[in-house]
């Protein structure tokens, strides 16, 4: 799918306004767009204003859990006693999620900036760009970004005159999901196995090398430099107050236009999917929607008509996550959709909680079985008992993520279950 | 409240427990067992993976693992909750799920944390209706047998080699359910302490393949001794199947080896009784040795011993501290000052995370005492003196010449085994050998360490104090009889200036320091 988009409810400002722009990936023609102003406004600011600035704007983080940016930023020491690390997390695996590589493929320059200011924010020393592994093609456009900035002195030693310095690196994964999670990924980068740690101590504590840091999505720092230089207000004209600003929406499944889309947040679930997405293709009927990405709960034809804010999606039940709706048409076999959902967070759960382990693959062969006609009506208590054994028990929340689209589709699509599992007690 | 100290409450109990202390080790304190597997006590990561632990901690609206979750003051914890309860009950059916309940032929059984906890739990059906993943077995090391379908991925073992052995040849590979322990790529599992990942293993996972199959848990006698292996003094139980022992495992002790023990000290006790032993007195009849009763032997050496006529003596480290003051009083008797004893070395191995505990240069549990009773190393056999008298204990004098010790006028043997220099001597009485007696040993740091009898000696072989002390009251009728190793202790402290104040019941089972009693006696 081509950009740009067009749509009246898009905004296109923020992040998206040169999506489809091959050139704007060069530092030249990022800077005719006005690239780096930000980061110039930044550097003659202290930590405590820039942090500020993003608090006031009410940004709220994009990788799923919607924590307040500037909020965590402030959780860093105050008092320089040694290396701090800012991890901009680019390991976006939510099945149902192309947000972040949008960002890195058409607007890397936007991502280094937003990177530096926020490192300047935190008195990090250094930048980590943990890309997902299967991202090569968009790890080679940002490593030429990089390196033009670097060139351009926008990263490096005495950074824009101002005598402050700070690195950048990119660094691969191997492709796993849950290097996805902070722990689990300041884990992978230090050279560990990807898996999740218990908090305390938070990243803020002890992180990267042991050292204070601060995760960061992708999107969350594309859109600080916006924020500095047009001012929280100017954002906070988009959504509402407790989701201001813009979201990227990865809208995939039975679509007319599927794509990504930058929209206010508040848009009504029902306006995205019919009038920004053009509905359902061939007139069919909506079955049901995974809202935000593989791990957030369904909603049915009847509840889409929830605020597409964090607020919003939480009171219909389900949650914003990455803003990454996967429509389904009413000719999806729901106990299929959910298996295979079911399957990729066994085959990436990292295996240290038991229940998690051993859980997500038995949901699985629960599921697999019902789908090819061995299911038993005990095997619908069996999954809704594994629901409660599933959750809040484990290090991070991957097996709760099996847990939110698996309840719901019992809860709303039992007679689908039934009808596979045809009576068999 | 101190700031030494919180107290909290612990299923109604309360409990003043250091800052610090982990709400799974306050709880012991106040009398609740929390199951756990990834927790360990001398493991110094605590990932809280295994999620068995999880508790209730009042205002905390997940359960917590207790592995991790500092005490705090005023906490109030329930460990058995309803809610506690069933997320344990949870973690054991899914443990269970493709677990091979092969317990019937599983080493484990009956020692197994799994199969404990799945008793406690009582669930006697599964509603797993799948098939069961199989991963096989491995031989993960030179000795060791890894039998991944048992394995719980409880990490205990990669992080003992880790965090104590500081070798990290061991990982988890893959991922999820697929996970299971390997070496890493090109390395190899050769650490002198890799024989503690089997004990850290809480189920079957992890055995020792000259273990395997040989004994079930509830056919072991069990013993706590010293092991012999080095000057360490790692405090061991010994485990033993029809009077053989079967298998060594480290017995906690904090002040000398932790929970650990080196591989060499494993294998120590399984051969050092190994080859011909001595089960009978003998005493020389022309060219032949003839057995004959611990009676006639001792009547017999009574009378041919030259008493007071002095001589030559060679002890051994690895006799017990009773055995060697006994000694002590049979050479005075014979007119015999000092006497030597040759001290087998090796190449010393250390523990990168726990520098306390070392497999010691010095491979003989005992040199340290020698030294307490008159008894200097040597470094090679002293040359007998035609027509001398010759007392050699312990001692096997392999590298000895041949008819060593013929040219003695008089040379008594005591001895675990018929090598060809004890087959020169004038009497031969057989001692009990290591695992076979009550005593104890000196290790490298001073400490005095009790050990346990674990098994029968051969025949009618006696320990060493047991022998000398029949053998001078055979000589002096008015010497007191030593009945148990309890007198002999307590008679050996009392007639040692560095032991004094020391009793065998007062030593209990974690010994007790050679100086401290000296200072404590003032003496």
């Amino acid at each position: 799918m081509g950009y740009p988009h067009s749509h009246e409810l898009e905004v296109g400002t923020i992040l998206s306004r040169h999506f489809g722009d091959e050139s704007a990936r060069r530092l030249e023609t990022w800077q005719e767009y006005g690239g780096y102003e930000a980061l110039r406004a930044a550097v003659k600011m202290d930590a405590t204003e820039i942090t500020g600035i993003v608090k006031d704007s009410g940004l709220r983080g994009r990788g799923g859990a919607g924590f307040p940016t500037g909020l965590k930023w402030s959780f860093m020491p105050q008092e320089p006693n040694g290396p701090h690390y800012l991890c901009c997390n680019a390991d976006e695996s939510e099945p149902g999620a192309f947000k972040d590589r949008e960002i890195l493929r058409w607007v890397p320059h936007l991502l280094i900036e937003g990177c530096l200011i926020a490192a300047r924010a935190i008195r990090a020393e250094h930048v980590y760009i943990y890309v997902r592994g299967e991202y090569f093609p968009y790890t080679r456009i940002l490593n030429d970004a990089v390196v033009e900035a670097y060139e351009a002195g926008y990263i490096g030693a005495d950074i824009l005159g101002s005598g402050w310095d700070c690195e950048l690196t990119v660094h691969i994964g191997a492709g796993a999901y849950i290097a996805g999670e902070e722990t689990g990924l300041m884990s992978s980068l230090v050279g560990g196995r990807a898996e999740p740690r218990v908090k305390p101590p938070f990243p803020a504590q002890s992180g990267v090398f042991g050292r204070p840091t601060t995760v960061n999505n992708v999107e969350t720092l594309a859109a600080v430099p916006m924020i500095l230089t047009e001012g929280a207000e100017w954002y906070r004209q988009w959504g509402t107050e407790r989701s201001p600003g813009t979201k990227l929406w990865c809208c995939s499944g039975h679509l007319e236009r599927p794509g990504t889309y930058e929209l206010p947040l508040g848009v009504p679930l029902r306006d995205i999917i019919y009038d920004v997405c053009g509905g359902i293709p061939g007139g069919r009927k909506l079955k049901a929607v995974i809202p935000g990405g593989s791990s957030t709960a369904l909603l049915t034809a009847d509840e889409l008509d929830c605020a597409s804010t964090y607020e919003g999606m939480q009171e219909a039940g389900s949650s914003l996550g990455t803003a990454s709706p996967i429509v389904m048409d009413e000719d999806t076999n729901i106990v299929r959709a959910i298996r295979r959902t079911a399957e990729f967070y066994a085959h990436e759960s990292c295996g240290q909680c038991i229940q998690c382990r051993e859980g997500t693959a038995w949901v699985a062969k629960i599921l697999h079985r019902i789908e090819t006609g061995g299911g038993r009506l005990a095997d619908i208590d069996t999954l809704y008992d594994l629901c409660e054994q599933l959750t809040g028990r484990t290090i991070c929340v991957l097996a709760d993520s099996v847990v939110f689209p698996l309840r719901s589709s019992l809860d709303k699509f039992r007679a689908d279950y039934e009808a596979l599992i045809g009576g068999r007690p | 409240m101190s700031d030494q100290t919180v107290t909290l409450t612990i299923d109604g109990v309360e409990v003043t427990v250091p800052t610090g202390t982990p709400v799974i080790q306050a709880a012991e304190r106040a009398g609740s067992v929390v199951p756990h597997y990834c927790y360990h006590p001398g493991i110094p990561s605590r990932p809280a993976q295994c999620r068995m632990c999880l508790v209730e901690i009042e205002g905390q609206p997940k359960l917590q693992p207790s592995c991790v979750m500092v005490a705090q003051d005023g906490m109030i914890v329930h460990t058995q909750s309803e809610q506690a309860l069933d997320a344990r009950r949870s973690v054991i059916e899914f443990l269970l799920l493709n677990h091979p309940l092969d317990c019937p032929i599983c080493d484990a059984a009956g020692q197994c944390m799994l199969q404990d906890y799945a008793y406690e739990t009582g669930q006697l059906s599964s509603r797993y209706a799948e098939p069961k993943l199989v991963l096989g077995r491995d031989r993960i090391a030179d000795d060791i047998l890894y039998f991944a379908d048992r394995c719980i991925i409880c990490t205990r073992c990669v992080r003992f080699m880790e965090d104590i052995a500081g070798d990290n040849s061991l990982v988890v590979a893959q991922r999820g359910h697929k996970a299971y322990i390997d070496t890493f790529p090109g390395k190899e599992l050769d650490h002198a302490f890799r024989g503690n990942i089997v004990d850290v293993c809480p189920v079957g996972a992890l055995v020792h393949e000259d273990f395997v199959f040989k004994a079930r848990a509830w056919d072991m006698d069990t013993a706590p001794g010293i092991c012999s292996g080095c000057s360490q003094g790692c405090n061991i139980d010994v485990n033993v199947k029809e009077n053989q022992v079967v298998r060594v495992k480290p017995r906690f002790n904090a002040d000398v080896n932790g929970y650990w023990m080196c591989d060499e000290g494993r294998r120590h006790l399984v051969m050092v009784n190994r080859g011909l032993r001595l089960d009978v007195p003998m005493i020389r009849r022309g060219d032949d040795l003839e057995a004959v009763t611990w009676s006639e032997a001792m009547e017999w050496i009574a009378t041919a011993a030259p008493w007071g006529g002095g001589g030559t003596a060679i002890v051994d480290p690895r006799l017990s501290n009773e055995t060697l003051f006994a000694l002590r009083g049979l050479l005075d008797a014979m007119g015999i000052a000092g006497g030597g004893y040759r001290m087998p070395r090796g190449e010393e191995v250390s523990l990168a995370g726990l520098p306390m505990l070392k497999l010691r240069e010095e491979r003989a549990p005992n040199g340290a005492g020698a030294e307490l009773f008159g008894f200097s190393e040597i470094e090679e056999l002293p040359d007998i003196e035609s027509g001398q008298a010759l007392v050699v204990a312990g001692d096997r004098l392999l590298d000895a010449a041949p008819h060593y010790g013929t040219q003695a006028g008089f040379y008594v043997y005591l001895g675990t085994h018929l090598t060809d220099a004890a087959r020169c001597a004038s009497a031969i009485l057989p001692l009990a050998g290591a695992g076979e007696s009550d005593g104890s040993f000196v290790n490298f740091d001073g400490l005095v360490q009790r050990f346990h009898q674990a098994m029968q000696p051969p025949g009618v072989s006696r320990p060493g104090w047991m022998a000398i002390n029949r053998l001078l009251r055979q000589v002096d009728a008015d010497r007191p009889p030593v009945r148990d190793v309890v007198a002999a202790f307590d008679a050996m402290a009392a007639g040692t200036p560095d032991l004094k104040g020391m009793t065998w019941r007062g030593l209990g089972l974690k010994g007790a320091p050679v100086r401290a009693a000296r200072t404590a006696t003032g003496a």
